[in-house]
């Protein structure tokens, strides 16, 4: 294995040299943020600006025989009250398929659809009024994942004449994987020992800090400008357009501050209710969620059910996996068929089988719509075959890390998609990295005073002092892809200016790009330093005047908006070294041979051969160029066949875990992380998203659920939906490899989602190695650990 | 909504007089998440910050500590713990930090929820809540205070000026079940206080029942076992078995529910096993110590 390295001394924020890639500059929002002083878009604020606020339904399924809004506009202070009747355009809207009605239509399909929506002088009236518009339902029984399987008996989600996605009766999309001879009997028989578990995955939610929230300006020319926390401002505003009845032009966006996003604000929420209630009334509109709205107002993780079968040979070679997942697509489609696509295509795991059988499904329920989260659909199918990998090694009698490391996938690896892995993919060596890593110390510590209790399942909770803790340890390991897949035409726009300002070169980058804090502002200013050889890079606002730079999310934008940075720079050095060529003569061969560093042109032997400031002189050179990855292919529908994805990411998992069984209390010890990021552009920044994505898979392995009931949400608040504190958030040592990708910019590989895979089978492993029960559905609850 | 800023203790009782359906605020920690999620719209407001006297707490002659009502959990961690190690140690379990530092025993007991930490251990060190209103003080026992889910035994034109809670005398422990290792809603909770001096031992549950109770079952039960083996003279071990069945019987004194934070049947297991556990805890600390004092 050819060089690997891990980036050391990460401690150290400033970099030698200029802040270029591979150094780790501070992030300009970090210290603001800390301090309480970064604006986010709940912190917009517009002279004149109405509130706005959303009736939603209490029910998960119900006909809606009337509305009545006479009350609530009749209050002092309320200037508009909507449903979908003043909708000026298309009252529907979605990222795949437009079946999401803008404002309920004469039905609801979901706990929490929107019906009405107010704008007010006041959030306090609008709320009040809200409280007075008056609906007559007629509820019916919710529709859930089993009883969507069987339409002619419960019915429909959406009526046979107003289904838009491209399947029939209850189902969004499904996709089957057929790959070398499938699981035929034949291919069973091959199999010494065939290992069969049913797995369950509960609703995640993204739970971003920063409830969704922006403003509405109309503006002079009939159009309006929205200032927005999102993921895809070109998206956002496709969907918009059509339902506001105006060209593109006449809706700008402006990207807000966004707290966090983790793919829940990939699908719109208010965004076009703040525009609907502007136009409607001329005056600024902001709506921002709370908390509890907030768990109503974007989508979650699908739900998944899981079968598995794995077949392997008595020495411990997979022989064959058969697969049928359905996946809880909630009521409206969302990005259910991509996140289909991904649990199919991705779900044997990062292992070479010659033989696959995968059905991927995802159902209309009345359920909350699910789409977009970190890891998207990877997630659901990695903790059900990790979990088949210890079933099968147990029955083996084998050690789960050499199962797995011995039908590792690599290079050159053909996967069930017919596709052939052409980049480094080192399954193998993560494997062997981290569970090479120290073991942290035997046990909680016991001092003078006693134990220290924050080291112990429940923490300062104070319910053991060591009774009933036992230790254990698990592995996992997971396949992502990264970049938008199946023939999509994915593509980032990135402008670069270099120009002279005070007598100093300086370069201003402007993309479309939404930051949600994964850093991609700081990775474009380190690429133009270390491109165009200059110290000041400004980044421009992210607005709707460039072209898109696609969705943050799919673990593309270094890769993507990063390579569009990285060719615009190129593309202003180009032009700058025409300049001089023009105006100095200088040869082919000296131009193909030139750098910008440091301000300067130098040569191959580093001599100075012109100054930057000297060539721009007072002609700034700006260029704007669209990136594309390699195209990539839909997987036949009847085969799942095709070059589907355009880069892997790997990422493995030690999770150590003391359980106190008798009370079904979990620690997470240590989550020790191995993954390859092709190359490490800002190495502090990696491991921020490797720690970050590890802890949203803990926090999927044994707390985060929305719990629903007959369609109902029960827990919309984080009192009662937890994520992990720092208590719950163990050491994370990291191991960073950077193998290279041929394909990507710098052999960059994405690296936000890999580590939510891996993390949660991990976990689970290690608390069925202490209590040696079976753990088939996460999160795994005390009551599941006691058997209660 | 009017906001209403007495500066004194009598001008609070008397504010509280003229307006009974004021809500008081102390930390506020209960009362803005409420009026932030739009449960409660009072009318008014009476905030208790400016009233120093809440914020202080005094050790009385009988050596009870008379805890004012604002005093915030983190004072009494940093302060009082080794006077009332329960309190303290279900203090050190409140919410976070921030919580901490303004959330209030007044403010739990004026809440009421049957989740709240501090009820637990008030219950078994035997407290008193000192309530006060223009007609005059009352001194209520603990075990009289709670009367159903977040109802209290408070007039309406009452306040809550302190409460005492006699210093401890012996070992003390308390104990919470939460899905996560902090910042967590009790699902079950117990607290278990010995009392050499009246060979009495008393006990808490939290978070198991319409209001918190003690488990006077399980503390008869452990006293006879006490008393009738001669443990409390010669600081022998206490048999397992007799933790365990005092473990049961904590769990049958509770009446728990099945909701979104765990099933009844969980409740009831884990508050055996609390109590089995911080029984033994105390029990043997009492043997430690009596004995590093012999
Ligand atoms: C994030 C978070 C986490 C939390 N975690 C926990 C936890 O782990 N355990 C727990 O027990 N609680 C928890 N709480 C709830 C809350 O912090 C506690 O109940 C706290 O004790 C309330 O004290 P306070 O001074 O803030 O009360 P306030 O909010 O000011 O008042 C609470 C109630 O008491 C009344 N009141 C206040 N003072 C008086 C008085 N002198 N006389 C009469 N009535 C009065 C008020 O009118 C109100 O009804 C949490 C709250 C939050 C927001």
């Amino acid at each position: 294995m050819a060089g690997p390295t891990t980036p050391r001394n990460l401690s150290a924020v400033s970099a030698p040299g200029r802040d270029g890639i591979g150094a780790s500059p501070p992030r300009p929002d970090g210290i603001l943020k800390v301090k309480g002083d970064f604006a986010y878009a709940s912190d917009l604020w517009h002279e004149d600006m109405l509130w706005g606020t959303t009736l939603r339904s209490p029910h998960a399924r119900a006909r809606i025989r009337s509305v009545d809004v006479s009350a609530a506009l009749a209050l002092p202070g309320v200037y508009a009250v909507l449903t979908h009747e003043d909708i000026p355009g298309s009252k529907f809207y979605g990222l795949e398929i437009a079946d999401q009605p803008v404002l309920a239509i004469d039905e609801v399909r979901f706990h929490g659809e929107p019906i009405a929506i107010v704008a007010a002088d006041h959030p306090e009236t609008a709320r009040r009024a809200v409280a007075r518009i008056v609906v007559d339902y007629d509820v019916s029984p919710a529709i859930g994942p089993v009883e969507a399987l069987d339409p002619e008996r419960y019915g429909h989600v959406h009526a046979p004449a107003d289904y838009k996605a491209h399947a029939s009766g209850n189902i969004v999309h499904s996709q089957h994987v057929h790959h070398g001879d499938g699981d035929s009997a034949e291919v069973r028989a091959r199999a010494d020992v065939i290992v069969r578990g049913e797995y369950e995955v509960g609703m995640q939610d993204q739970a971003f800090l920063g409830p969704e929230s922006g403003l509405a300006v109309p503006a002079e020319d009939g159009g309006i400008d929205l200032y927005i926390a999102t993921q895809w401002l070109h998206v956002d505003r496709q969907q918009m357009c059509p339902v506001l009845a105006l060209p593109p032009e006449k809706v700008r966006l402006t990207l807000a501050g966004v707290g966090g996003a983790f793919g829940g604000r990939e699908d719109i929420s208010m965004q076009v209710h703040a525009c609907l209630l502007a136009q409607y009334t001329g005056k600024p509109v902001k709506i921002v969620y709370n908390r509890e709205e907030s768990f109503f107002g974007h989508v979650h993780r699908h739900p998944a059910t899981m079968v598995f079968e794995h077949g392997a040979t008595r020495d411990g070679r997979l022989v064959f996996v058969r697969a049928e997942i359905v996946l809880d697509g909630g009521a409206y489609a969302s990005s259910s068929p991509a996140v289909v696509g991904n649990a199919a295509s991705l779900g044997i795991g990062p292992y070479v089988i010659p033989n696959a059988s995968i059905d991927a499904t995802a159902v209309y329920t009345n359920n909350p719509p699910c789409g977009a989260m970190r890891g998207f659909g990877a997630v659901q199918m990695c903790f059900g075959y990790e979990s088949q990998m210890d079933r099968l090694a147990a029955e083996l009698g084998m050690d789960p890390v050499k199962l797995r490391r011995l039908n590792a996938m690599e290079q050159g690896s053909v996967l069930p998609t017919g596709q052939v892995v052409d980049a480094p993919a080192p399954v193998a060596e993560l494997l062997r990295r981290v569970e090479a890593m120290p073991l942290p110390a035997a046990a909680y510590r016991r001092t003078g005073d006693g134990v220290d209790l924050r080291e112990l399942p429940g923490g300062v909770s104070n319910s053991t002092h060591g009774e009933g803790v036992v230790r254990g340890i698990g592995y996992g390991v997971g396949i992502k892809n990264v970049g938008f897949s199946e023939g999509f035409d994915d593509y980032s726009t990135a402008r670069v200016r270099l120009e002279v300002i005070n007598g100093a070169p300086v370069a201003l980058v402007h993309t479309a790009m939404a930051e949600v804090g994964q850093g991609g502002v700081t990775v474009h200013a380190q690429i133009v330093r270390t491109e165009l050889g200059v110290d000041l890079v400004t980044i421009a606002p992210a607005d709707t005047r460039v072209g898109s730079a696609g969705s943050t999310s799919a673990s593309r934008q270094t890769y993507m908006t990063g390579g569009a940075v990285k060719s615009a720079a190129e593309a202003v050095r180009g032009t700058v070294l025409a300049r001089g060529r023009r105006r100095h003569g200088w040869t082919p061969d000296l131009v193909a041979g030139l750098r910008l560093v440091d301000g300067k042109v130098v040569d191959r032997a580093d001599a100075v051969v012109a100054d930057l400031v000297d060539l721009l002189g007072d002609e700034p050179v700006d260029e704007t160029v669209e990136f594309r990855h390699r195209p990539t292919q839909a997987f036949d529908r009847l085969t799942g066949q095709g070059f589907g994805h355009v880069q892997y990411t790997f990422c493995a998992h030690r999770a150590v875990v003391d359980v106190d069984v008798e009370l079904g209390l979990v620690k997470v010890v240590e989550l020790a992380a191995a993954q390859d990021v092709g190359k490490a552009m800002n190495p502090l920044a990696v491991l921020g998203q490797i720690h970050g994505g590890s802890t949203q898979g803990l926090g999927l392995a044994v707390m985060e659920e929305i719990v629903v009931a007959e369609g109902r949400v029960r827990n919309p608040s984080f009192t009662d939906y937890l994520i992990p504190t720092i208590l719950d958030t163990p050491p994370m040592p990291v191991d960073v490899l950077e193998l290279a990708d041929p394909h990507a910019p710098y052999g960059l590989r994405g690296a936000g989602e890999a580590p939510t895979l891996s993390a949660t089978p991990a976990i689970v492993a290690a608390i069925r190695a202490a209590t040696g029960l079976a753990l088939n559905r996460v999160p795994v609850r005390p009551e599941h650990l006691t058997g209660i | 909504m009017e906001f209403l800023r007495p500066a004194t203790w009598e001008e609070a009782l008397a504010v509280k007089a003229q307006h009974p359906s004021a809500v008081p605020i102390a930390g506020g920690t209960d009362v803005m998440v409420e009026l932030n999620f739009d449960r409660r719209r009072p009318d008014a407001l009476v905030d208790l910050n400016r009233i120093r006297e809440l914020h202080e707490w005094r050790i009385e002659d009988d050596d009870t500590v008379r805890l004012g009502a604002s005093v915030p959990y983190a004072r009494i961690i940093e302060a009082l713990h080794d006077r009332l190690p329960g309190l303290s140690l279900g203090a050190r379990t409140v919410g976070s930090p921030q919580i901490r530092n303004r959330g209030s025993v007044g403010g739990n007991l004026g809440g009421a929820s049957p989740a709240g930490d501090a009820h637990p251990p008030l219950l078994a060190s035997g407290a008193t809540v000192e309530a006060a209103s223009v007609r005059g003080t009352r001194l209520i026992p603990i075990d009289d205070f709670y009367l159903g889910v977040k109802r209290n035994a408070l007039e309406p034109d009452e306040l809550i000026r302190a409460v005492h809670i006699p210093s401890a005398t012996g070992p003390q422990q308390f104990a919470k079940i939460g899905t996560r290792n902090a910042m967590v809603i009790a699902v079950c909770s117990f607290a278990v206080a010995l009392h050499p001096h009246t060979r009495d031992v008393r006990t808490g549950i939290g978070s198991a029942a319409p209001t918190p109770r003690r488990a006077r079952e399980a503390e008869e039960f452990i006293r006879a076992e006490l008393d009738e083996s001669g443990l409390w003279t010669s600081g022998g071990e206490l048999p397992r078995a007799a933790a365990r069945r005092f473990g049961e019987l904590v769990a049958g004194a509770a009446a728990p529910i099945d909701d979104v934070r765990g099933s009844a049947a969980y409740r009831r297991h884990a508050l055996a096993v609390l109590a089995r556990r911080t029984l033994l805890w105390t029990w043997n600390d009492h043997r430690a110590t009596g004995r590093a004092a012999a």
